[in-house]
This record gives structure tokens, C-alpha cells and sequence, in this order.
């Protein structure tokens, strides 16, 4: 059809030095390499398992485990499978990974601000809490708070009773555990009714503000919707029907407290080390990001007449933000990982059920050990991803 | 994107690679390494008094110890050349079968899965053993059976965390494991109150009881829960290095039962008595057949002694444990340690 003759693409001379196809055959190689290693170390590692006779394959995760594990989240027994208990393992490591990085968030930032402080006690104390915490290996601090700290309470037969059915011994807290069924579920609707409509209100009260400047007492309605109306359901089936949540409170037995819920010792010591050592990291962190903050835009507000607290809130820790998610989702991913410290006191994590018990039993350490990898590796990239999603939405909108 | 999932699994299969090496170690050479390595690396407790513990010198002693010595005696003449590995229980059998250690001696229970799916041989039982439980004396119980709602301290990955379960699941009776990786730990814990009542085989609980901060106020309790038949265990695959293994076992009883002792062995190279000329190597070729020399149990016995001496100077009466010998007599004397004849 066309008349005009197409222009000849640049002449690049031999196909072998196109840069794109280069580095295309480079890739494949590699892959190609690394296939070959990963197929050849399998099928190595395969033989030499067999030729050992050690049994090999994930068939033992349907065979009955025969152990015993205290802090389960599911229910879980000596009649359960191997794969139940890695279940179990599992999910306590998420557990104190998940709490564990909630409770550092807050310390953290609240150490870091403080360390910023003007006030120069309030200076000192927070620095001398990062210097010390920082500088000590985390393992010491996990069995300084397991040995020296929880170990010393008093004796399961003369537990501390703060009332209402709140005990303390050297086995764990104890709570009363509230019993959760017919009428109760209405409060626990309402509940969940009330932080649905705290969020909304929330929401439409920025706007409005946004949109017009008029203030609401977003807290206070908050709080009241959060709890208030929990509490009227209460009261209301509690009249008509008698109270609907009931409580199990401990009992003392022969040797332990029984019933309730317990709070194990080894529990709270790996997540009072993991949240203590991580927060000296995570204030430091957040105490680099609010330096980078230019000090014009401090002086700024300053010059606008906002309060210091609230230029802290609005102006600057949005803006350091940018410099904190970075190395803050790495003192995220050493804390979950730090956590499989928990075999030096006795915590069932997924290191010490899986790895330690589950890979004696069996025998089959190969597989325990690239399951519990792999494990590690998912737990690490979920929450890189997560962080990282976080940190494109704060990321300065470049116009 | 890719350069990271390439990365990652060039890592992986590194990671692999080690693994498949490490398990890649030859059978059928061990006796043959050893000679060349100049010393036999045997796997040992990490610390249990009068089994393998190491003592003021730093010079490993004990009643397992000693086996390992017996066998370092008839490959090299030298009780000396043992290169000990302390080994906690989870950690043992790994060691073992990635080649780490040459023989594992380590108060570890036989069961057919472990003979089986491991890719490890028991060659025999050294102790005969049940497990048992410890309590405070000021608790009051004077059975296992008393134990419902009790915290129990145990080590984990041991026959031992798998018999409490079947016990109180037997006994229908509730209770809480708290389970940690060393035999140090697990016992500190029950020490300073965490647990209120450790368990472990009973010869264990003994040896553990003299580490309390106050070891009257601990009671065994009657009750052995389970059959705990500890033995040496090797790799699968070298019959010759089982043979060896498992013949110096024998060898020390069979002394004990003809009154072959470290202090008589000289003069009993003279004995008439052809089971003992056959014992000391006299008469007959039989080190030959485990691939060694023919006074293979003279110098066991000469360097470490008979079953009996080791028995009664590690944990008998000898020793600070004072363990009777129960079912560790010889069959001769009602016991259940009964060496197969050298013929």
C-alpha cells in the first residue's frame, strides 16, 4: 500500500552483540544453572537419604504426633497429627510476632519522640534506655526476664490475687475467662456494631472537617460508640434474660490454678524481650526520621501558631514517615525472626515444635528444616509486602 | 523481581546441596576413617553425672563415656583417643547420621522406629532403664497417679516427652508439659518452681536429683512409666563398625561373668578356661572378624575394665549415685545383661 519506503532500523550489526539478547541468554543460563543445582542436589540428597535408609517424604505430617504442647491456639493433643502441631507451632510464632510488633510500634515511637524531647530528664532517660537495650544480645535479655524476673514470683500455692479473679505465680497470669455463648453474642454484635460505626463516624467527621473546618470530638464519640453500646446491650439482656457473660474464674487445685485463662510465662518473657529490644531500634529509627524532617517546616507551624503536639502529629511525622517504613519493616522482620529464640526459654514456637520436637520424633530433618525456611521466608516477604504497599501510599506525590 | 527470586533460589539450592553432601557421608568406612582420624568421635551427654559428664580436668568420665573409651581401647589401644561431642537430644541422632559423630553413646532409648526410619543401628542395650517422675517432697504425693493437674518439666525430643503424654492419656489425667531443648534448662526449670515434677529416665533422675539446690527436699516417685532400653546406636550400612560396637559390649559382660577384671586380666591370659582364652584372644581368631587384633577384649578390659567395674564406679556404689544394679545384674545373678558368646 505504502509508497514511502520504510527507513531501515540502524544496522546493529550481529545478533550475538544485541545487548537485549545478551542479557536475555545470560538470564536463561542462570535459570538453567540454578534449575540444574537445586535438581541435582534433590535427587543427591534423595539417594543418599535412601541409600542411609532414613526415611524421607512429607508423609509423617498425617501421623500422630504423640507429644504434648502447653499454649495451643487450636485444639491440639497427643492423638493429633504432625501437621496439626506445626499448625500449632506456627500460629503461636505469629502470635508473638504479631503482638510483638504492635507493642514496639508504640514503645518505639513513643522512645524515639522522647528522646527529641526538649525536656532534658525525659533526653537522658530515653537515650540511656536505647543505649542500654541496644547494646546487649537479645538471648541475654529473654532469659534475664524468664530467669531472674518471672521465675522469682510466688509458687502456684501462693499465688497473688489482684481480685476479680486476676492471679499471678510463677506458671503464668491468670484471668477470668468470660464464657461466650446464646444471649452473649448480642454483646458481642454490638460490639462489633460499635467499632464499625466509630470508624464511620470517624471517617465522615475528617471530611466534614476537610470540607468546611468544623470539629467533632472524634475520641469521645468513638469511645462511646466502641463501648457504650456494648454496655447498654448488656445491661438491656441482663434485665430482661438474666446476665449473659459469664465468667470462669481460676481455681486453686492441688498443684496449679485450673480453669480461666492462663498466661504462660515463657509467653510473656519472649514477648517482653522481642518488644524491649526492638523498640530501642525502632526509637532510633524514628528518631533519624523526624531529623530529617527540614527544621523550616517545624518553624512553619511554629509561625502558623499550632501547638508543638499537634505540629508533631500533622506536620512532622507524616513527612518522616517516608525515612521510618524502610528500616522500620526491617526491625518488623527481625522481630518475627528473633522470635524463634524462643527454644532458649521453652516458648512452643514453630522453632521449637516444629524443628526440635517434631524433627527428633521423625528423624526427618531435611524436610523439617526447608518447611520451617520456607516458612520463615513467606512470613518475611507477606510482611515486606504489606510494608511496602504502606509506603508508596505515604510516599511524596511528586507533581 | 527476578533477580530476586533467582537469588533466592540460588540460595535454596546451596542450602540444598549442603544438606546432600552432609548426608553423603560413605558407609562401610567408618572403622577405616577412624584409623585415619587417629581417634573415634563419639557423641556424649551434654552433662549427666555419672553417665558422660566432663569432671574438674576437663577429662570426660561416666558410664557411657566409658563405652566409648572401650571401643577407642580395642581400635587404637589408647582409651584416650576419643574426641567426645556433647550432643543435646534433639540435636544427637542428626549428628549422627550426618556423620558428625562415629558412635552415639548417649543414654539414648532403642525403639523400633528410631532402629528403623532413622538410618541408625542400636547395637545393644548398656542400661536397662525406665522412666520416672520427681516431685518436692512438701507436695505430698507419693504416686504418679496423683499427678492430675500438675506441670511437668521435660526435655524435648525424647522418648521421655512421648511416654508422659501416653501416660497421663492412659491414666485419663490432665496436665501441663513444659518442654525445653537441654537437659540443663528443663531441670533449672523444675529446680526453681516452673514444674511440679520432672521426668526422665529414672537412672536420670537420680544423677539430676544431686544438682538441686536442695536435693532432699525431691522424691523419685515409685511409678516407672515406661521400658527404656539405652543403648550405643551407629549408622546404618557399616556392618563392620556395628560389629565393633556391639562385640565390645559383649566383651565387658562376658569379663564380668568369668571373673575377668582390669586388675586379674594379666594373669588370666595364663587361665585355662577356654572361654576366657577365647575372650583374651589366646585361642581363636575372633578380632579378626570385627577387623581387629586378637587381643581386641584384653585391652578393653586392661584399659577400662569389665561391665561391672564400670558400672559400680560410674553409678553404683562407687560413685556418688549409688544405683543398685537391679536389672542391670547379669543374667547370672537375676539381672537382664546377658553377653552373647565369643565362639
Amino acid at each position: 500500500m505504502s509508497t514511502i519506503a520504510q527507513a531501515a532500523p540502524p544496522s546493529r550489526g550481529s545478533v550475538l552483540y544485541d545487548p537485549k539478547i545478551r542479557g536475555a541468554a545470560y538470564q536463561i543460563l542462570l535459570v538453567v544453572v540454578v534449575a540444574f543445582l537445586i535438581y541435582s542436589a534433590s535427587v543427591n540428597a534423595i539417594d543418599n537419604l535412601r541409600a542411609a535408609k532414613i526415611a524421607s517424604g512429607f508423609g509423617f505430617l498425617e501421623n500422630t504426633s504423640g507429644f504434648d504442647v502447653n499454649q495451643t491456639l487450636v485444639s491440639y493433643g497427643a492423638t493429633s497429627t504432625y501437621g496439626r502441631a506445626f499448625v500449632v507451632g506456627l500460629l503461636n510464632t505469629l502470635l508473638v510476632a504479631a503482638i510483638g510488633i504492635v507493642l514496639a510500634t508504640f514503645l518505639g515511637f513513643f522512645i524515639g519522640v522522647a528522646r527529641l524531647s526538649p525536656n532534658w530528664i525525659v533526653a537522658r532517660v530515653a537515650t540511656a534506655y536505647v543505649e542500654l537495650i541496644r547494646n546487649l544480645p537479645l538471648l541475654l535479655q529473654l532469659l534475664f526476664w524468664y530467669i531472674a524476673v518471672l521465675r522469682p514470683l510466688p509458687d502456684a500455692r501462693n499465688s497473688v490475687s489482684f481480685g476479680l479473679g486476676f492471679f499471678l505465680n510463677n506458671r503464668g497470669m491468670y484471668l477470668p475467662r468470660p464464657l461466650i455463648d446464646g444471649d452473649a453474642w448480642y454483646v458481642v454484635i454490638a460490639l462489633g456494631i460499635g467499632v464499625v460505626a466509630a470508624l464511620a463516624f470517624g471517617g465522615w467527621a475528617h471530611r466534614r472537617q476537610m470540607t468546611t473546618g468544623t470539629q467533632y470530638p472524634v475520641v469521645r464519640t468513638g469511645a462511646l460508640l466502641i463501648l457504650g453500646l456494648p454496655a447498654l446491650v448488656w445491661i438491656l439482656t441482663g434485665i430482661t434474660a438474666g446476665n449473659p457473660i459469664a465468667f470462669e474464674i481460676p481455681e486453686q487445685t492441688r498443684f496449679n490454678l485450673r480453669g480461666g485463662l492462663q498466661v504462660f510465662p515463657e509467653f510473656v518473657a519472649l514477648t517482653l524481650g522481642l518488644v524491649i529490644y526492638t523498640a530501642a531500634f525502632i526509637a532510633e529509627v524514628v528518631r533519624a526520621g523526624i531529623l530529617a524532617v527540614s527544621k523550616g517546616q517545624t518553624e512553619a507551624a511554629d509561625a502558623l501558631g499550632l501547638r508543638s503536639a499537634t505540629t508533631l502529629k500533622l506536620v512532622v511525622i507524616p513527612q518522616a514517615m517516608r525515612v521510618i517504613t524502610p528500616p522500620l519493616t526491617s526491625q518488623y522482620l527481625n522481630l518475627t525472626k528473633n522470635s524463634s529464640l524462643a527454644v532458649a526459654i521453652g516458648y512452643p514456637d514453630l522453632v521449637q515444635v516444629f524443628m526440635g520436637t517434631v524433627l527428633n520424633q521423625t528423624g526427618q530433618a531435611i524436610e523439617c528444616v526447608a518447611i520451617t525456611m520456607a516458612v520463615y521466608l513467606a512470613i518475611s516477604l507477606i510482611t515486606s509486602a504489606v510494608m511496602n504497599s504502606y509506603n508508596r501510599r505515604m510516599a511524596m506525590v511528586e507533581r | 523481581m527476578t533477580r530476586q527470586i533467582a537469588s533466592m533460589a540460588l540460595g535454596l539450592g546451596v542450602g540444598l546441596l549442603g544438606a546432600a553432601l552432609a548426608t553423603g557421608a560413605s558407609a562401610q568406612q567408618t572403622l577405616a576413617n577412624v584409623k585415619q582420624k587417629g581417634f573415634v568421635q563419639c557423641g556424649s551427654n551434654t552433662g549427666l553425672a555419672g553417665f558422660g559428664v566432663p569432671d574438674a580436668k576437663g577429662e570426660w568420665t561416666g558410664f557411657d563415656v566409658d563405652y566409648c573409651r572401650a571401643v577407642a581401647a580395642a581400635v587404637f589401644n589408647d582409651p584416650k583417643k576419643v574426641r567426645f561431642i556433647p550432643l543435646s537430644s534433639k540435636d544427637r541422632f542428626t549428628a549422627l547420621q550426618s556423620g558428625e559423630v562415629d558412635l552415639l553413646v548417649r543414654n539414648s532409648t532403642a525403639t523400633m522406629s528410631r532402629d528403623t526410619a532413622l538410618g541408625i543401628t542400636f547395637t545393644g542395650v548398656n542400661y536397662y532403664d525406665g522412666q520416672g517422675f520427681m516431685v518436692r517432697k512438701k507436695l505430698g504425693v507419693s504416686s504418679a497417679k496423683e499427678l492430675s493437674g500438675a506441670s511437668v518439666c521435660t526435655q524435648q525430643g525424647t522418648t521421655t516427652e512421648l511416654n508422659l503424654a501416653d501416660f497421663f492419656r492412659r491414666n485419663n489425667l490432665k496436665y501441663e508439659v513444659v518442654a525445653f531443648a537441654s537437659s540443663d534448662e528443663t531441670f533449672k526449670a523444675y529446680d526453681t518452681g516452673r514444674c511440679d515434677a520432672f521426668t526422665t529416665d529414672s537412672s536420670g533422675l537420680y544423677a539430676e536429683r544431686l544438682r538441686a539446690s536442695a536435693p532432699d527436699d525431691h522424691i523419685v516417685l515409685p511409678e516407672i512409666i515406661s521400658k527404656e532400653p539405652l543403648g550405643p546406636s551407629v549408622r546404618k550400612g557399616d556392618a563392620q563398625w556395628a560389629d565393633i560396637v556391639k562385640w565390645v559390649g559383649y566383651a565387658m559382660l562376658n569379663a564380668e561373668e568369668n571373673g575377668v577384671t582390669q586388675a586379674n586380666v594379666d594373669q588370666m591370659l595364663k587361665s585355662d578356661n577356654p572361654e576366657v582364652k577365647r575372650l583374651l584372644g589366646t585361642e581363636g581368631k575372633f578380632g579378626e572378624g570385627i577387623g581387629l587384633t586378637n587381643d581386641w577384649a584384653y585391652r578393653v578390659v586392661k584399659l577400662v575394665g569389665n561391665y561391672g567395674e564400670s558400672f559400680e564406679r560410674n553409678v553404683g556404689q562407687g560413685s556418688p549415685l549409688k544405683i543398685k544394679r537391679g536389672l542391670n545384674a547379669l543374667w547370672t545373678q537375676g539381672g537382664l545383661q546377658y553377653g552373647i558368646p565369643v565362639r
